[in-house]
């Protein structure tokens, strides 16, 4: 039969859509670059500000500055991915792309890269910040930054999978929840303080999340100047779960769009 | 890689035993306690043009996104170009194509970035070519690159058709394809859907609230109300038989409950 398999220029074309969106607006491409350069300044000067009043700041340098370089990996990771999925629902588009030869798997492939690209426009320039005001190499974390960008744009993408599907479900009405959900992770993260610091019970929920083994594992290179591979590794094998999973639930959510009509209208 | 979506149509021999361009069986939707369509059943043979009729309600616009499978029957059997409807969808949505109000084209990309995005979509070849010919067809040449959110109601409408035709599928789903056009236009759009039909053997189902237009169109209607199907025949045997001079009588008569005796 044809028409199997995943066709690249039908993703190519996604791509092509949502990069001649870009553009065409400067807002849009301005706010990619805002928001990172903002958290930077006001995080770097912090990070200035309690080094030359705590021992620890000043032995553990940059572990402010780089956690909030990798949270914003994350959070712009997910964004990236689910705010071009919302141009779709805000266009009223969803109902031709999903009567043409475009594949779910093709569409959130699509998605995927827009994370990258968008998050490229915003995070790149945010190191150079980082380097040119607060002497952060970003990239001097080495080669364990590509285990850290990875496990932290997976899950990202796992996330942003997920609510594009409870959108894709619920309509705009629950447009909310994709500026919020990361939200829930942060706590439990424990992106600027160790995993220790929770109380026992909720470390166990902490050490499910893959983005916590990141945080971890950055402190312990920045401060003990160790790569903890093991904690990559575990945050990869958690990773490929939820991608799966989440996977599974937006074809689920996608049914049940289907079942309920919600990809006719798309509103609230 | 799949490059051959928007292959020549094939001929109706190359589908299962010649079908129906569109079957459907005793199908039915059901949105909570609502039945928006109630166990219809008909089908749609190659090449013809058939109107779907119904006041707000009548279960049109569910019909046809069951069979694109935008929407999932509640129960029944749904077959396009011989191949059943969504198991089957990725065989036959690069053969298809719709245009309806209920979506848009992204507003900020220009006609000529929104039909090249479409096109690939569709893997069409000659891109460049067929978009230059949908411009002349449907004379869009003077706003191709201006974006679509500053285009007229009647503008938009002919670049959705222009979306609709740009794979040149055999068959097209319409719904209101002519709504907010001024008389001359949708004459127009009418005039060249009809070429359309003749000159790819395209099958063309539309709803429509407009009689004129199905009367001129179609050569068959389908009457629809409160989910179920109300009458279905060419529109000279339907007007004869509620004894009636047009469309719109007839459906007056049907909408409003006033059956003449000698329909059925």
């Amino acid at each position: 039969m044809m028409h199997r398999g995943i066709a690249l220029h039908r993703i190519g074309a996604m791509i092509l859509r949502y990069w001649y969106l870009l553009m065409s607006s400067w807002p849009r491409l301005a706010e990619l670059l805002y928001w990172p350069a903002l958290q930077v300044i006001t995080w770097g000067f912090l990070q200035i500000y309690i080094a030359q009043n705590a021992g620890f700041f000043a032995r553990a340098g940059g572990t402010l500055i780089g956690a909030v370089i990798l949270w914003d990996i994350l959070f712009r990771g997910q964004l990236g991915f689910s705010i071009s999925f919302l141009e779709e629902m805000w266009a009223r588009n969803l109902g031709n792309l999903m009567m043409s030869p475009l594949k779910p798997i093709e569409f959130l492939l699509a998605l995927m890269v827009m994370s990258l690209i968008r998050l490229a426009i915003g995070v790149v320039p945010m190191t150079g910040l980082a380097l040119f005001l607060f002497h952060f190499n970003f990239y001097g974390l080495g080669l364990p930054l590509i285990a850290f960008f990875c496990n932290l744009i997976f899950t990202s993408w796992s996330v942003g999978i997920f609510v594009s599907g409870l959108v894709l479900r619920n309509g705009l009405g629950a447009e909310s929840i994709v500026w919020t959900l990361m939200f829930a992770l942060m706590p439990l993260a424990c992106i600027y303080y160790p995993v220790s610091v929770l109380p026992h019970w909720l470390q166990y929920v902490a050490w499910s999340l893959p983005p916590t083994y990141v945080f971890e594992g950055m402190r312990s290179l920045l401060i003990d100047g160790v790569f903890r591979g093991d904690l990559m590794l575990a945050a990869l094998a958690i990773n490929a779960v939820l991608l799966v999973a989440s996977f599974a639930a937006f074809l689920a959510l996608l049914r049940s769009a289907r079942l309920h009509g919600s990809l006719l209208g798309g509103g609230e | 890689m799949a490059q051959n979506d928007a292959a020549p149509p094939q001929s109706i021999a190359a589908d299962p035993a010649g079908s129906a361009a569109i079957e459907v069986a005793h199908l039915t939707k059901i949105y909570k306690t609502t039945r928006a369509v109630d166990d219809i059943s008909f089908q749609i043979r190659r090449g013809s043009i058939t109107g779907l009729l119904g006041g707000n309600g009548a279960g049109k616009t569910t019909t046809i996104a069951m069979i694109m499978g935008l929407v999932l029957p509640t129960s029944g059997r749904v077959q396009v170009l011989g191949h059943p409807m969504p198991e089957e969808a990725a065989d036959v949505l690069g053969r298809m194509n719709f245009e309806s109000p209920y979506v848009d084209m992204p507003m900020r990309l220009t006609v000529r970035q929104n039909l090249t995005i479409f096109g690939r979509l569709y893997a069409v070849e000659h891109l460049r070519e067929r978009i230059a010919q949908l411009a002349a067809d449907l004379d869009l040449d003077e706003f191709l690159d201006r974006p679509n959110g500053k285009l007229s109601a009647g503008q938009k409408t002919r670049v959705a058709l222009a979306k609709a035709l740009i794979n040149a599928p055999e068959l097209l789903l319409l719904d209101e394809p002519t709504a907010s056009l001024d008389p001359d236009t949708a004459d127009w759009v009418r005039a060249h859907l009809e070429t359309y039909r003749k000159t790819h053997a395209a099958t063309i189902l539309l709803a429509s609230h407009n009689m004129f237009e199905v009367e001129r169109l179609c050569d068959r209607i389908i009457i629809m109300k409160r989910g179920r199907i109300e009458d279905d025949d060419s529109p000279d045997r339907i007007m004869a038989r509620y004894n009636r001079a047009t469309l719109e009588e007839v459906f007056l008569d049907v909408a409003r409950g006033r059956v003449n005796e000698t329909a059925p």
